[in-house]
């Protein structure tokens, strides 16, 4: 009795209190919060109208127009690189294309060669080899502790800009050459009947979907299992192979050919883009061997002793119940991996590599003064470029999520 | 295949002979012999760290071991892929923490021995999987995940694995250590229902019970060494060795 007495003197003083009956209004917590955010919003508001106003005005003193018109105009430079026809008298659009081609080029190169690093590396340290082990770990502590810049200057100025000049390049059979100036290889011309060798290539890739798929059912259905992997590398080198020799080889092979002072013909790659390419994969690759170490390592050895005991072979128990399982610490780590990936390469700046960064932030607004409108055009396709990346990335995650509860 | 028959009785399932085994310095097992009659149950009893786990893991080459020899239906354990892979697929395995595989569902859990070690087709791998499914009682729970059963189920759920495999011995290590109290019985029941069915069990547990009321022989390890091993009742009523009764009064008196 005198229990449940209290209970309700509780419950009634508790009721008093949140009535507020007491209290000031400027003491209650919600108006307080309310209050603040106001103000915020308020002093946001006002730093921003400031500062436009203040640009605006300032262009307009200096006789700079706003607006995005100055893209149709011609730029009146030319580019180191392009992936796509570029003149002089090309305009600052066709700049802003250019230098985004440039900037997806070095950055595709860069996140497929840092994924292979990563993953060789951060598995070989689990390897029952002592040297390999430490090789492992000396690649990771030797480019994960020197700043970025440095190793795409040390690529740069300390390896490549010391290579032999034109007339003594490095040479590999009379068809790939290396100098100062660049890496020239040989490049594939097709005639007539090439189409068909392109064909046997993109039936190829659609084969081993189907293969795959065939091997699952046959698999499920007699329990045989189907090498998918080694068949689907012979099927992508052997259709197009097949497909040339039966066409009489409808190709030409051009080589690159000295003439003066430089190789021209094949394919260039500048060593700006080597050096960029280098350097971020190398250096990112480190980060993801890392990623990839904590992935393997977060599985508990629990897991391949039960799959042992099952009789399960090392391969099989990597494939089965390793890999899938890591993934899922692996993958939000490689998210943010490819995306510092993507926004380092604007150190492109630094050696001249012409990317986006490169080419629109940097010579396009000093030669037009549109500094607002590149600014806010390049941070818009950073932004999307690593949104997508994102998009990709958690795509992948929700794949390769664990279910519980 | 290198696979080479045991010279001793054919009845004898598992022959291990002065096998040694050494962590460094740290001399774990010592000299231990055993031999297993095929359908005989084993229950390995002793105060931590005395080497029981370590021995039974031994049989299955989770551990490895420097001298001696051990034998398994059979088949020499010798440093080869294709010895050792033989006696894993005879030998299931039950182990304190369950090991389930988490990124995978109870029914692919149950079906991925069979599929990918004996290379069966899926529904009869499936249909073996839900008959051992029913035979631990949780059919209903096929295609959960681990994480979303209980500990009792899953180690229910690791024993149906190990069973998928249709091995001809059985390893138990501390099967229902991890388990609350209520889950206990749940698996004990399983583990009872087997051995009535004569399947060849190994048994590192401490559930008392559950020795006096299936094993043939219960063995004590102290420091490495198999301290003595005597059948049920004799091992309770009137254990030999000092160690022997100061372990069961410790373990019975609470």
């Amino acid at each position: 009795m005198l229990k449940q007495k209290t209970l309700e003197q509780t419950k009634a003083a508790a009721r008093r209190n949140k009535g507020g009956r007491s209290a000031a209004f400027y003491n209650n917590p919600e108006i307080r919060a309310l209050g603040y955010q106001l103000l915020l919003v308020l002093g946001l508001g006002y730093f921003f109208y400031s500062v436009i106003s203040n640009v605006l005005a300032n262009m307009e003193a200096t006789g700079i127009k706003t607006g995005f018109g100055f893209l149709t105009a011609s730029a009146g430079y030319d580019v180191l690189m392009s992936l796509i026809p570029f003149e002089a008298t090309d305009t600052y659009g066709r700049i802003f294309i250019v230098g985004f081609l440039n900037t997806i080029l070095v950055s595709v190169i860069g996140i497929f060669f840092a994924t292979v690093l990563g993953f060789i590396f951060g598995v070989a340290h689990f390897s029952h080899n002592w040297l390999i082990r430490k090789v492992a770990v000396l690649y990771v502590e030797i480019f994960r502790n020197i700043p970025l810049l440095l190793q795409v200057f040390f690529w740069y100025f300390a390896v490549l800009a010391t290579l032999p000049s034109a007339r003594q390049s490095l040479s590999l059979g009379e068809a790939i050459f290396l100098n100062v100036r660049g890496l020239y290889v040989p490049k594939m011309v097709g005639s007539d009947l090439f189409w068909v060798a392109e064909v046997a290539l993109a039936v190829a890739i659609a084969g081993i979907f189907v293969l795959r798929r065939w091997a699952k059912r046959r698999q499920a259905l007699t329990g045989q299992i189907f090498p998918v992997f080694y068949t689907s590398i012979a099927m992508v080198i052997g259709l197009p192979v097949a497909a040339l020799l039966l066409t009489g080889l409808p190709f030409t092979v051009e080589y690159p050919e000295l003439r003066g002072f430089n190789y021209f013909g094949g394919i260039t790659i500048i060593p700006e883009l080597m050096a960029l390419a280098i350097a971020l994969s190398v250096y990112t690759g480190s980060f993801i061997a890392e990623a990839v170490r904590a992935g393997v390592q977060s599985i508990p050895q629990g897991q391949t002793e039960a799959a042992r005991s099952l009789g399960l072979s090392e391969k099989r128990i990597m494939s089965l119940i390793i890999v899938p399982q890591a993934m899922r610490v692996i993958v939000p780590l490689l998210n943010s991996e490819y995306q510092s990936l993507v926004k380092n390469s604007t150190l492109a700046a630094a050696i001249g590599y012409p990317d986006l960064f490169n080419v629109f932030v940097g010579t396009a607004l000093n030669q037009t003064g549109q500094a607002i409108e590149t600014i806010f055009m390049t941070i818009v396709v950073y932004f999307i470029v690593n949104m997508v990346i994102s998009f990709l990335m958690n795509r992948l995650n929700n794949a390769v999520a664990l279910v519980s509860r | 295949m290198s696979a080479v028959k045991s010279s001793s009785g054919a009845e004898d399932i598992i022959v291990i002979e002065n096998l040694n085994k050494w962590y460094g310095n740290f001399h774990v097992l010592r000299d231990i012999n055993l031999r297993v009659k095929k359908g005989e149950r084993i229950v390995i009893c002793g105060p931590s760290g005395s080497g029981k786990s370590t021995t039974i893991r031994c049989i299955n080459r989770l551990e490895e071991f420097q001298e001696g020899s051990l034998v398994v239906d059979g088949v020499e354990m010798i440093n080869d892929v294709k010895n050792i892979e033989t006696i894993r697929k005879d030998v299931g395995m039950v182990f304190q923490h369950f090991n389930l595989f988490p990124h995978l569902t109870i029914l692919e859990n149950l079906t991925l021995g069979p599929i990918w070690v004996q290379k069966k087709p899926k529904a009869e791998a499936e249909a073996t999987a839900m008959q051992y499914l029913e035979r631990v009682k949780i059919p209903d729970q096929a295609d959960k995940y681990p994480g979303q059963l209980s500990g009792g189920q899953q180690q229910r759920v690791a024993i149906a694995r190990s069973l998928c495999m249709n091995p001809n011995i059985m390893l138990f290590d501390e099967p229902t250590s991890a388990l609350d109290p209520e889950m206990i019985k749940e698996v004990l029941d399983v583990m009872v229902e087997l051995a009535q069915e004569g399947m060849t069990m190994l048994c590192v547990t401490h559930e008392m019970g559950f020795a006096k009321k299936v094993a043939d022989r219960v063995i004590f390890m102290d420091a490495g060494q198999i301290v003595e091993e005597n059948e049920p009742n004799e091992f309770f009523n009137n254990p030999q060795n000092e160690r022997t009764k100061l372990f069961l009064s410790q373990i019975l008196n609470h």
